[in-house]
């Protein structure tokens, strides 16, 4: 239960982080393929930054979890194809509707309701590439 | 504590998208959003037409519980920490929105053309919306994640493959805004 309530407050303090940082907003997006503004680039920057800084440490230190267990990485399935023409496809999605995965539901929660449209046609997205997964080149 | 109702700058929220991360990490999960989207397929009972949707979701429960929370994060972002919803892009993006008919930018959060309660009344609206949310959900399931799962969690652990995928992100991104943009605006 405990736990529960951690995971359910990491999701609150990243549904404010999204919100107030505005990398849920339509027009950042759009400011960011346009090169118009730093924003964007300082916010996914300087989180890469400090995340590859503290996987490091993580990694030649050892740390251990919250638990005391081993923090493990899976590594991504190594290929080409699927993760740019993948990444292509999402990239599309991202820039016309101003928003991926994480601000979709932050957007809702606000109260954005047309963004619903953009979560049943996300979800019908992935059930197709479930359906069609083993035709398509990976 | 004024500035906390402001938007927050760059530097201040980068580091706490990182801190999400590592928080994740150290109670034993990776953090990626997408992956949700699979998860409430499967509830919805997918899993009876694709074997990709055949896993045990309960596994994924943490991962739903985050979600929930960052509904709850963008509904008390919008009711208790913003004195004002405006998102004060550079007046060049401005101007290049007006010429698309975005008469809200630079006023609003989210263009109301695309998102104000008449959406649900203009089809072309709601192509727009439901053809964006398929390339996102497609997309991200193709390339094994999201900006989350590729561009924060696997870029931070060096891999290569992220980094192909958030290459994938910006070509698309680039041709939509560059090339699309006008035939569709």
């Amino acid at each position: 239960m405990k736990k529960h309530l951690l995971y359910l407050m990491i999701g609150i303090a990243f549904g404010i982080i999204l919100f107030k940082s505005e990398a849920a907003s339509w027009f950042r997006i759009f400011e960011m393929f346009q090169f118009q503004s730093f924003h964007m680039y300082g916010i996914i920057g300087s989180a890469l930054i400090l995340g590859i800084l503290g996987i490091q440490l993580i990694k030649r230190k050892r740390l251990k979890s919250f638990s005391g267990e081993a923090i493990v990485f899976a590594p991504k399935k190594k290929s080409f194809t699927r993760y740019l023409i993948g990444g292509l496809i999402f990239g599309l999605g991202w820039a016309l509707v101003g928003a991926c995965p994480g601000p979709i539901f932050v957007l809702i929660g606000a109260g954005f309701f047309p963004v619903i449209i953009v979560l049943i046609g996300a979800l019908l997205g992935t059930f197709l590439y479930g359906l069609f997964r083993k035709k398509l080149p990976h | 504590m004024e500035w906390i109702l402001e938007p927050w700058p760059w530097y201040f929220s980068g580091p706490l998208i990182a801190g999400i991360m590592f928080l994740l990490l150290f109670s034993g999960k990776e953090f990626g959003v997408s992956t949700n989207l699979r998860t409430i397929c499967t509830m919805c009972g997918a899993d009876k037409k694709a074997g990709f949707f055949k896993f045990d979701w309960r596994a994924q429960r943490w991962n739903l519980l985050v979600l929930a929370g960052a509904m709850i994060g963008g509904f008390l972002g919008i009711s208790f920490l913003s004195n004002s919803t405006e998102v004060d892009i550079n007046p060049a993006t401005v101007s290049i929105l007006k010429g698309y008919g975005f008469e809200s930018a630079g006023e609003t959060y989210l263009p109301i053309e695309l998102f104000g309660a008449e959406a649900f009344q203009n089809p072309k609206v709601l192509a727009i919306l439901l053809i964006g949310g398929l390339l996102i959900g497609f997309g991200s399931r193709y390339a094994g994640g999201c900006t989350s799962g590729h561009a924060i969690s696997g870029l931070s652990n060096l891999q290569l493959p992220s980094l192909f995928a958030v290459i994938g992100f910006f070509i698309g991104g680039l041709a939509m805004v560059h090339f699309l943009f006008p035939f569709i605006f």
